[in-house]
């Protein structure tokens, strides 16, 4: 329910909230359609992670399945040895990108060393299965970068639209309710002091004129 | 020189090894979350962080509060015991989150 503000009833007043009725309904609008874009950017985004996410844990399985199968077959001494000392190193470039005013960042990364030689180890105490499970998890990795880039824009643009909707609702159910009966209740009391003043002077001048008769009768 | 880190058990995260990630390994969830909450730190070097499901479940707070932050993105991924759904349960949050409604789920 909407409360009346406490201000003075002046006509100050009075164009001063009606400049801010004004600035309420333009910034209730900006924001209603900045919050329907993000909403439509977040629907594509949201549909995009789903999809890398499906694809991500799928492979991911399957190099966990490689994985176990090559420790079943190789001590895990072994397995551990041939992993530990990777020939290739992944940098990351994170710059950042902007969706409706939200920073949502952008990795880049690169590989060092070629794709052909992503075995960091020699082929005398492993196995063929480990050679599977390590490229196979080579090749996913561009999926796994870009589901890390997607679902923190995700993260970032639901909290984002959370607060927008936050302000949208306050304007719209608070703000401009609010001002409006402020208005209206300031217009009455002014509209009723000018009433007031007109029926005084209605008034004073019927005194005014009835001691006028009396003095002519005299 | 930033990278990427992995932090889950042994046996699910020792693969990332061999192509070059940061990897961590953790025994215990508490431990897990001490070593996240080193890698996520300011300037550390570590844009995106991979958890597995497991442990990434253990430590809801420190996962929001990061959320709101640009970096580091701190992701989940299956670990050997195959995926707990925790990904897709994220995203499902996130949308309702956002919309008031998973509307989402259906396409």
């Amino acid at each position: 329910m909407a409360t009346i503000m406490k201000v003075n009833p002046t006509r100050m007043e009075l164009s001063k909230l009606k400049k801010r009725l004004a600035t309420a309904r333009r910034g209730h609008k900006l924001l209603k359609d900045k919050r329907d874009e993000m909403v439509k950017q977040f629907l594509e985004l949201v549909r995009k992670n789903r999809e890398l996410r499906a694809v991500v844990e799928a492979n991911l399985k399957d190099v966990q399945t490689s994985f176990s199968v090559a420790s079943a077959t190789m001590s895990p001494q072994a397995v551990e040895e041939a992993l530990i000392c990777p020939k290739q190193s992944i940098e990351l470039e994170t710059s950042t990108r902007n969706i409706m005013s939200v920073n949502v960042p952008k990795f880049d990364y690169s590989m060092t060393g070629k794709d052909s030689d992503i075995y960091a180890y020699g082929f005398v105490t492993t196995t063929a299965e480990l050679d599977v499970a390590v490229s196979a998890l080579s090749n996913i990795v561009s999926q796994l970068v870009e589901l890390a880039e997607t679902e923190k824009s995700v993260q970032l643009l639901a909290s984002e639209i959370e607060k927008t909707r936050r302000r949208v609702n306050a304007l719209e159910h608070v703000m401009i309710p609010n001002l409006e009966v402020t208005i209206k209740s300031i217009v009455m009391k002014l509209d009723e002091n000018e009433r007031g003043n007109i029926t005084r002077l209605m008034k004073v001048k019927d005194m005014m004129l009835a001691e006028a008769r009396q003095g002519e009768r005299v | 020189m930033n990278k990427i880190a992995c932090v889950g058990d042994r046996d699910s995260v020792r693969g990332f090894m061999a192509i070059g990630f940061e990897v961590r390994t953790a025994d215990t969830a508490a431990e897990a979350e001490k070593i996240v909450k080193q890698l996520a730190a300011p300037d550390s070097g570590y844009p995106i962080i991979f958890v597995t499901e497991e442990y990434y479940n253990a430590m809801p707070q420190l996962i929001s509060a990061f959320e709101e932050k640009a970096v580091p993105a701190i992701i989940s991924i299956p670990g050997k015991n195959g995926s707990m759904g925790t990904g897709f349960a994220a995203i499902k949050a996130l949308t309702e989150k956002a919309i008031g409604a998973d509307i989402a789920l259906n396409t």
